[in-house]
C-alpha cells in the first residue's frame, strides 16, 4: 500500500468535498420535510385577521372572539375601571409593560390604542388556561380588597383590568395583546396592525 | 459488572479527534458488537471486485426503501384515511402543506421507481444464478419482499381515493370472488362492507403504513444477512470463497468498505439525477406513475371507461385477462404435455408418480373449475414461480455468461414477453391483445417450466477459475 | 452476445408504442395554444372561471390567496375575485346547493381544481381536451337542457358561455381527411356572441390556462427547483466519480 501514499492528499481531499457536498444535498433534502410541520395554508387561512363588530359593545362589558383558535377579549372599559388601574400600580408586577407583551402602540398605562377599549388574548401566560372574569369591585375569595379584573381558575393568578399581573402570582407576564386595528363603523380587526402589513 | 475487554478502538485520519472518538468507540464498543458488526458488514465483508452494472440496483433497493418509509411518515402526518377526507387531504398535501407537493411526488415516483429497481435486481439474479446454492434462501427472502412489496404498493393505491384506486381495489378483490364456495363471503371480509368503503379504505391504510413496512424490514434483515453468511455471487458465477489468500481473504474479493460503499455512491448519484429528472418535470410519467383518471375523486356508481393497474403489476394482469374458456382447452394440453414430458424423460420414479397423480387432479379440477378462477390461479402462479428457481435450473454453471444458447434465448425470450405482457397490460382489451397475452402466458410459464430440461441439453462453456472482469 | 440479444430486445420494445398507436381514440382534440408563463393570460382566465364556472362548479382543493402565484395581490382577490363576504385565504366553494344542482343537471357538477389533469388521455393532454370541449357544444332540442357536444356526448351542462360564443348547430361538411374530401357533421356558428371566433378562442385558451394552472399551482416552482436539484446533482456525478476512481485505483 506504500505506493499510494502520494494520492492521499487528492483522496483525503476528495473525501471532504464529497462529505461536503453530501451534507448539503442531505440538509437540503431535509427542508421540505421540515417545512411541511409548518402551519399550513389552511391553518394560516384559519388564522388570518378577523373582524368583529363592537359598536355595540355597552361600557363594562366584554366580547369575545376566536382568533387563531384563541380567545380574544375585548373590553369596553368604564371611566371607573379606567381610574383603578392607577390604583392598582404597586400591586402588579410590571405595572408599565416594559416586557413587551403588547405592540408598541399599546405600550401604555391602559395597555389599549384607545383607552377605552381594552383588547386580549384570553390566555394565561402561566400554563395557558383561559382566566375568567371578575369585574365586580367586591371582596373576593381570593384578594379581600378586589379592585376588578381577571381571575385564573387553574392556578389563582390574578390579573388586572389592563391584563397587568399581581405581583406573587405564578403567572410571570402581563396577558398578551394581539395586534389590532380600528377599522371605520365600529369594527375592529384583530390580528394585523395599522402600521404593518402583514398578519403578525 | 464489568464491561467486555476488547481492542481499543483506533481510528485512523481524523487528526486531533482520534483520541476522543477512539475512546468513545471503545466505550461503545465494549458494550455493544459494534466493531466487530461494522466487520463483519462493511469493512471486512469481501465482496466480488467484478460487479457490474447490474450490481448497483441492490443498494438503490435500499436508498428506495428508505426513501418511502421518511416520505411516508411525513405524509401520514396530512393524510386522512377517511372516504369522505380521504381524497381532499391528497390534495390539501399538493397544496396548502409547505413542501408537501415535492414530498408526495417523491413517495408517487419512488413506488414506481422501486418496482424499476426491483425487477432489474431480480433480473441480476436471474442473468447470473445468484438464485442457486447456496442462495436459494437469499432468493427466497428476496421473492418474499417482492410479494410483501406488490401488497404495499397495492394497499396504498387505494389511499388517495381517486377512481382508479376504487376501481383498482375493486376489481382486485373481487378476484377472490372466483374462488369457490367461500369467495363470496371472503371477498366481503376483506372489504369489510359490500363495496369498497370506509372500512375498507381505513384496513388498507393499517396495512399500507404499519404492517406490511414491518413485514418488508424484517424480510430486508433476512435478506441481507443470508447474503453476508454465503457470500455475493457475481457474473462469473464463482465462487471466490474457493480461492482465498494466506490470511484467509478471497483473492478475488475487496473489502465493501470503501470499495462498493463509494462505487454505490456513485450509482445513488446516478439515480438520483434520473429520479428527480422524473419527478421534477413529469412526475406522472405519462400517466403511468400517476394515473389521469385518479385525478377524479372515487366514485361506485360511474367506472372510468379505461380502467388499468398501475405498470408494475401489468404483466400479471395480462395473464389474467389471458384466461378465457377456449384457452382452457391449451391449457389442457399444456397439462397433457408436460405430464407427458415429466413421464417420458424424467429421471427417478417420484417426478413421473407425481406427474401421473397430479395431472389428472388437475384436469378433473379444470373441468369443474370456471374460467376465471383459472385466471386468478395463473396470475398467481405467475408472480410466485420464481421462488422454484433455485431447483428449476439444472445447469452445471450459473451464470448466464457460461450457459448455453439455449438458456440464452430462452432468457432474452422470456424479457420480451415480461415486457409485452406488461405492455398489453395497460391497453383496453382487444382480440389481438388477447391472442398475444395467451401466447406470451405459454411462453412465460414455458420459460419456467422447461427449465430442468434446457438447462441439461445445452453444451455450456467453460467456467474460468479466477473472475473475469 | 448477451449484449445483442439485449439490443434487439430494445428495438422491439421501441416497437410496440408505435404499433398501438393505430387503435387509439378517434376524438380528435385541438391543441391548446396555452402558456403557463403568460400572467396576463392567467389573470383573465381566472376572472372567467370565477365569472362563468364558479357558479355551478366548485374548485375546492384551491384558495383564492394562492393566485398570488399569478401576480396578484389580496386586495385585487378580494375586490375582483372573491364572492362577497368571502376572505381570501377561503376556498373556492361554489354558491350552488348541492342536491339542487343534481336536480337541474342530473348529477352534481364535478369540483374543477384538477379537472385539467384528470382529462389527459392519449388523444391529448388534459388542456387540449378541455379546450376543444368548451368550443364544440351545439344546439340540440332532443337534449333536456338544449345543449350537446362533440367532445363529450350526450354531456350533462349547458353551454355556459354560449353567451360569449353564440350558438352553433351541427350542420355536414366537407373536410379534408386522410388525402380526398369526406363530408361530416360538425358544428357551425349560426348566430354570433358577443366574441369574434377568434376572440373566443382566445378566452377559451385564457380560461384553460388558468385552469391547468389551477390543476397544480406549484408546477412552475416545481420546474425551477428541479432545475437546480439537477444542476447540483450533475456537478455532484463528476466528485463522486473521482472519488470512486481514486479508491478504485487500489483494485488490480
Amino acid at each position: 500500500m506504500a505506493e499510494q501514499q502520494p494520492d492521499k492528499g487528492r483522496r483525503c481531499m476528495l473525501l471532504a468535498a464529497s462529505t461536503v457536498a453530501g451534507g448539503i444535498a442531505t440538509v437540503a433534502a431535509g427542508v421540505p420535510f421540515v417545512a411541511s410541520m409548518l402551519p399550513s395554508e389552511r391553518a394560516k387561512a384559519a388564522g388570518a385577521p378577523v373582524e368583529a363588530d363592537i359598536s355595540k359593545l355597552a361600557p363594562g362589558e366584554r366580547m369575545t372572539v376566536e382568533w387563531r383558535g384563541k380567545p380574544v377579549w375585548i373590553v369596553r372599559r368604564t371611566p371607573e375601571m379606567l381610574d383603578t388601574l392607577k390604583k392598582n400600580a404597586d400591586r402588579v408586577s410590571d405595572p408599565d409593560s416594559k416586557k413587551v407583551m403588547q405592540p408598541k402602540y399599546a405600550t401604555n398605562e391602559a395597555r389599549s390604542i384607545k383607552p377605552e377599549y381594552l383588547v386580549l388574548v384570553g390566555i394565561c401566560t402561566h400554563l395557558g388556561c383561559s382566566p375568567v372574569e371578575k369585574f365586580a369591585v367586591q371582596a373576593e375569595a381570593f384578594a379581600s380588597d378586589w379592585k376588578g379584573g381577571f381571575y385564573c381558575p387553574c392556578h389563582g393568578s390574578l390579573f388586572d383590568l389592563a391584563g397587568r399581573v399581581y405581583k406573587n402570582k405564578p403567572a410571570p407576564d402581563n396577558l398578551v395583546v394581539p395586534p389590532h386595528k380600528f377599522l371605520a363603523d365600529g369594527r375592529i380587526l384583530i390580528g394585523e396592525d395599522a402600521t404593518d402589513k402583514g398578519a403578525a | 459488572m464489568a464491561a467486555t475487554k476488547k481492542e481499543p478502538v483506533v481510528i485512523e485520519g481524523a487528526g486531533p479527534f482520534n483520541a476522543p472518538i477512539g475512546g468513545l468507540l471503545t466505550w461503545v464498543d465494549q458494550r455493544f458488537p459494534l466493531m466487530s458488526q461494522w466487520k463483519d458488514h462493511m469493512s471486512e465483508y469481501y465482496a466480488p471486485k467484478n460487479f457490474n452494472f447490474w450490481y448497483y440496483f441492490g443498494s438503490l433497493a435500499m436508498v428506495v426503501l428508505v426513501l418511502q418509509i421518511v416520505t411516508g411518515i411525513f405524509l401520514v402526518m396530512h393524510y386522512k384515511p377517511s372516504a369522505a377526507d380521504a381524497f381532499a387531504s391528497v390534495e390539501y398535501i399538493m397544496r396548502d402543506v409547505p413542501g408537501g407537493w415535492l414530498i408526495r411526488y417523491l413517495h408517487s415516483t419512488g413506488a414506481s421507481a422501486f418496482f424499476i429497481v426491483i425487477y432489474l435486481h431480480m433480473f441480476r439474479g436471474l442473468m447470473y444464478g445468484s438464485y442457486r446454492a447456496p442462495r436459494e434462501l437469499i432468493w427466497i427472502f428476496g421473492m418474499m419482499i417482492y410479494l410483501a412489496l406488490m401488497a404495499e404498493a397495492f394497499f396504498g393505491y387505494l389511499l388517495p381515493w381517486g377512481q382508479m384506486s376504487f376501481w383498482g381495489a375493486q376489481v382486485i378483490i373481487n378476484l377472490f370472488d372466483a374462488l369457490p364456495i367461500i369467495g363470496p363471503d371472503l371477498s366481503t371480509w376483506i372489504r369489510g362492507d359490500f363495496v369498497v368503503s370506509d372500512a375498507t379504505l381505513n384496513r388498507f391504510f393499517a396495512f399500507h403504513v404499519i404492517a406490511i413496512p414491518l413485514a418488508i424490514l424484517g424480510l430486508v434483515a433476512a435478506h441481507i444477512l443470508a447474503l453476508h453468511e454465503v457470500g455475493s455471487n457475481n457474473p462469473d458465477g464463482i465462487e471466490i470463497k474457493q480461492n482465498k489468500n494466506a490470511q484467509g481473504i478471497p483473492v478475488d474479493g475487496i473489502a465493501f468498505f470503501p470499495y462498493y460503499v463509494v462505487k454505490d455512491a456513485l450509482g445513488v448519484v446516478v439515480f438520483a439525477i434520473v429520479f428527480c429528472a422524473i419527478l421534477f418535470f413529469a412526475p406522472e410519467m405519462g400517466g403511468y406513475f400517476l394515473e389521469y383518471n385518479n385525478f377524479i375523486p372515487a366514485d361506485s356508481l360511474k367506472t372510468p371507461p379505461h380502467i388499468a393497474p398501475v405498470w408494475y403489476f401489468t404483466p400479471y394482469y395480462s395473464i389474467l385477462r389471458a384466461v378465457n374458456e377456449n384457452f382452457m382447452w391449451v391449457l389442457r394440453a399444456g397439462v397433457v404435455g408436460y405430464a407427458m414430458l415429466i413421464l417420458f424423460t424424467a429421471r427417478g420414479c417420484l417426478p413421473k408418480l407425481l406427474a401421473a397423480m397430479v395431472a389428472p387432479v388437475i384436469l378433473i379440477a379444470m373441468g369443474v373449475i370456471e374460467a376465471k378462477v383459472w385466471g386468478v390461479v395463473l396470475m398467481g402462479v405467475a408472480s410466485m414461480i420464481f421462488f422454484l428457481m433455485p431447483w428449476l435450473d439444472k445447469s452445471p454453471v450459473k451464470s448466464i455468461r457460461y450457459k448455453g444458447k439455449l438458456s440464452r434465448w430462452a432468457m432474452t425470450i422470456f424479457v420480451v414477453i415480461f415486457l409485452t405482457l406488461g405492455y398489453y397490460g395497460t391497453q383496453s382489451v382487444t382480440d389481438m391483445g388477447t391472442l398475444i397475452s395467451q401466447v406470451g402466458t405459454l411462453i412465460y410459464f414455458a420459460f419456467f417450466l422447461l427449465m430442468p430440461w434446457y438447462t441439461q441439453m445445452e453444451q455450456t462453456l467453460p467456467v474460468p477459475d479466477r473472475l473475469t472482469t | 452476445m448477451i449484449k445483442t440479444h439485449l439490443r434487439k430486445l430494445l428495438v422491439a420494445m421501441l416497437l410496440f408504442p408505435a404499433l398501438s398507436f393505430g387503435a387509439g381514440d378517434h376524438v380528435h382534440l385541438d391543441h391548446a395554444p396555452i402558456n403557463a408563463g403568460d400572467t396576463a393570460s392567467l389573470q383573465r382566465g381566472a376572472a372567467l372561471f370565477v365569472n362563468y364556472c364558479l357558479n355551478c362548479h366548485s374548485a375546492n382543493y384551491m384558495r383564492y390567496n394562492r393566485l398570488k402565484d399569478i401576480g396578484l395581490n389580496d386586495k385585487e382577490i378580494l375586490d375582483n375575485l372573491v364572492f362577497s363576504g368571502g376572505k381570501v385565504g377561503d376556498l373556492m366553494k361554489n354558491a350552488m346547493d348541492a342536491g339542487e344542482a343534481k336536480v337541474w343537471f342530473g348529477a352534481q357538477p364535478p369540483d374543477l381544481t384538477v379537472i385539467a389533469r384528470s382529462r389527459a388521455s392519449e388523444a391529448g393532454s388534459g388542456a387540449d381536451w378541455l379546450y376543444t370541449y368548451l368550443r364544440t357544444f351545439y344546439r340540440d332540442a332532443s337534449r333536456p337542457t338544449g345543449w350537446n357536444n362533440t367532445t363529450f356526448p350526450n354531456v350533462g351542462m349547458p353551454h355556459a358561455l354560449w353567451e360569449l360564443q353564440g350558438e352553433q348547430e351541427m350542420k355536414a361538411q366537407q373536410v379534408q381527411g386522410d388525402g380526398h374530401k369526406k363530408t361530416v357533421d360538425s358544428p357551425v356558428l349560426v348566430k354570433p356572441g358577443k366574441l369574434s371566433g377568434l376572440e373566443y378562442d382566445r378566452a377559451v385558451a385564457d380560461l384553460v390556462n388558468y385552469m391547468v394552472y389551477m390543476g397544480e399551482p406549484g408546477a412552475k416552482s416545481r420546474k425551477s427547483i428541479g432545475l437546480f436539484v439537477l444542476i447540483f446533482l450533475c456537478l455532484l456525478f463528476p466528485l463522486v466519480y473521482a472519488l470512486k476512481k481514486n479508491f478504485w485505483k487500489d483494485v488490480h
